[in-house]
């Protein structure tokens, strides 16, 4: 009941109008920067970042979930319409979304995803608030040795569940740790590769590097492939759904609900993969299975509802155990730690205040898109027809702005470039991204927890290991590192018997 | 356009191995890249004096030297899945020579330009530089409306970020004017 109170007064303190009003604007930009083609949920919290850094934490934290929940939202209409997903976990979205639109019911796959999306906002922000609490008294008996053991595991399994390639998701950690030790050390304040250079040695600014390698990579890549495609806006019709949509369409939001608010709350459940298990539900169960592959509603509502779900997940690890899981979670743990905050399971004790009046502005974001965006989303659509030498003038002019705010400092800016040309490299050559940003958040939080574990057992590496916690982590941790021994033995053998190519 | 059910569940692990297309050579550079990290780790570490406090027995100097000893393996590993055909995810990892070197070079020109002469400038004249230069080299050739376009939006933001919000953009030679 304590936490239903507090929640009450986060409510409180945000249904003032100057905190409503920052909350609108917080979604209207959020939706805004989503919509943008090639643009997902984390770069726009990355560009929006910076605006927050002259308000107090709690106004900034209130723009913050608006920003959060807008993008979101703003990513399944590009999906929806322009065929390019703005993120991985919008890919299934295109599949169904894209055809619908394509058949003229473009409007009725942008309703679904939005209500959809008010839905899974909702029932998984409640499963938040339910949860986080349980997760903090766990997290509270874990020592140092668990959490590095927790931490190590978000790691791998970061850079080897998702995305297509292990050894590119491990290059791409590598690289985000690399840019994580540069800087002072916490501990005895060496200067850690730094090779001289003044400006590093506060560290590598995660807002920078999250700018750097999302938006300037992006434009890079625009500019690098400017002849080559050129996407075509579909037009939306009238935003609306019939009784047979409302009829096909609720299933499968809760369904996805229930699907992605786990997966988002686990380290490195992601939202790509209860998308597609969504999508294949959905495929199963429904009764219109033809349909599929040629716009079927259920394939819309039921992976946009669990990613928005999945991405109301990720805030349970990220303010409990301070861990982020997907590229969002870890861009607004960076906003945290702007204002000294650090997310953990003292946090709800510390800035308990700050913690609801957040989650509900959650709440309170999640509502307002709902009433702006159904009625809006023909304004929104106009936003894809911004030409492409605008739209990465723009993001590259917004990302300067962002990225020099941080410190007040050009070198910030080279920073940013090199960065950006990372990006560009990582584009090119199929790197995925995610990794190298969670690596550069955690890899200094690991390495705090492992120096801490060691103190702790007088330098004796067997301090790395806790209690049953780490050791059922390591566990994970190795079936995870033993699993492509397995599919690949499976396959070997199948193919023996079958003499020919069998896949998984 | 039927999609077979296997086919959805297999984008997710298998996207990039599908096109059975000839082997990136170019991908070998990330691999130098990696090495080239992994070098600057290993060196640096080894330059950290060994002080170890009684608060912290292993120091700051063998996380660099993991780092960098990983490097060097994940950089080994991706030769090899480089030199046997691998790539990465299909949508991005794709070389069809139409890689425009002379635009990024371009606007890579116009970011350093802004860097340079943001503090002196100021962010109003600097940041609608960067605007019109970006979207002219990336083919706008209204050049007067880009004009006006980035002139409005630095304004914009100044007066709204840098006044309203309190975020710290400099006014440089409009000082006293803005």
């Amino acid at each position: 009941m304590d936490n239903f109170n507090a929640l009450m007064d986060g409510f409180a303190a945000i249904l003032t109008p100057g905190n409503l009003l920052i909350a609108l604007i917080g979604v209207t930009i959020g939706t805004a920067v989503g919509v943008l083609p090639g643009l997902g949920t984390a770069m726009a919290v990355a560009l929006l970042l910076p605006i927050t850094y002259g308000m107090e934490p709690t106004q900034a934290f209130i723009m913050f979930g608006g920003i959060f929940y807008g993008g979101m939202y703003g990513g399944s209409t590009t999906s929806i319409l322009l065929n390019t997903p703005g993120q991985s976990s919008s890919v299934v979205t295109v599949l169904e979304g894209f055809k619908m639109a394509k058949a003229g019911r473009g409007g009725q796959a942008l309703a679904t995803a939005a209500i959809g999306s008010f839905v899974a906002g909702l029932i998984a922000t409640t499963a938040l608030v339910l949860v986080t609490p349980i997760t903090v008294q766990f997290a509270i008996t874990l020592g140092a040795p668990d959490y590095f053991a927790i931490m190590v595991l978000a790691l791998v399994a970061t850079s080897s569940v998702l995305g297509a390639s292990r050894i590119r998701g491990f290059a791409s950690l590598l690289v985000g740790l690399i840019i994580g030790t540069i800087g002072i050390d916490a501990v005895t304040g060496q200067q850690r590769l730094t090779y001289g250079v003044a400006e590093l040695a506060s560290g590598v600014d995660v807002i920078i590097v999250a700018v750097g390698v999302f938006a300037v990579g992006e434009a890079l890549w625009t500019a690098a492939r400017l002849k080559v495609a050129g996407d075509d806006v579909i037009p939306v019709g009238r935003v609306w759904m019939g009784r047979s949509d409302w009829k096909r369409s609720w299933g499968p939001w809760l369904r996805g609900s229930a699907l992605g608010f786990p997966f988002g709350a686990v380290p490195a459940g992601g939202a790509e993969l209860p998308t597609f298990l969504s999508y294949i539900t959905e495929r199963r169960l429904s009764k219109h299975k033809k349909e599929f592959g040629h716009g079927a509603i259920e394939g819309v509502a039921g992976p946009e509802a669990a990613n928005n779900a999945s991405a109301a997940g990720t805030m349970v690890p990220m303010l409990a155990l301070g861990l982020p899981v997907n590229a969002t979670a870890a861009v607004m743990l960076a906003a945290f730690q702007n204002y000294g905050i650090q997310p953990g399971p003292l946090l709800f004790e510390k800035e308990s205040a700050l913690v609801w009046t957040m989650i509900a502005s959650l709440f309170v974001g999640n509502v307002m898109l709902l009433v702006l965006n159904l009625p809006l989303i023909p304004l929104w659509v106009k936003l894809l027809r911004i030409p492409k030498p605008y739209l990465y003038a723009g993001i590259l002019f917004f990302a300067s702005m962002g990225a020099y705010a941080v410190n007040a400092q050009p070198f910030d800016l080279f920073l940013l470039l090199t960065l950006g040309l990372v990006g560009l490299a990582m584009r090119r050559f199929g790197l995925p991204v995610l990794p190298l940003i969670v690596g550069l958040i955690l890899g200094p939080m690991a390495e705090r927890q492992a120096r801490m574990a060691l103190q702790l057992s007088g330098g004796d590496l067997g301090g790395l290991v806790g209690g049953p916690v780490s050791w059922t982590v390591y566990g994970i941790i190795a079936l995870i590192a033993l699993w492509p021994l397995v599919t690949l033995t499976r396959r070997r053998l199948a193919r023996k018997r079958e003499a020919e190519p069998v896949s998984v | 356009m039927t999609m077979p059910d296997e086919t959805a569940v297999r984008l997710s692990e298998e996207e990039g191995r599908t096109p059975p297309r000839g082997r990136d050579l170019a991908q070998l550079w990330v691999c130098g890249f990696l090495v080239l990290l992994g070098i600057l780790a290993i060196i640096d570490a080894s330059r950290l004096g060994g002080f170890s406090a009684s608060n912290d027995p292993i120091g700051p100097k063998p996380v660099p030297i993991i780092l960098g000893i990983l490097l060097f393996v994940v950089a080994g590993c991706y030769a090899l899945d480089v030199l046997r055909g691998g790539r990465g995810e299909a949508e991005n990892g794709e070389d069809d020579g139409n890689f425009d070197w002379r635009t990024v070079g371009l606007l890579c020109a116009v970011f350093i330009a802004n860097a340079v002469l943001i503090d002196w400038l100021g962010w109003v004249i600097s940041g609608a530089l960067l605007f019109w230069g970006a979207a002219i080299v990336l083919g706008s050739r209204r050049y007067l409306l880009t004009a006006v376009a980035a002139v409005v939006l630095s304004l914009a933001t100044f007066y709204g970020f840098a006044i309203g919000l309190g975020v710290g953009l400099p006014a440089g030679v409009l000082q006293g004017i803005l």
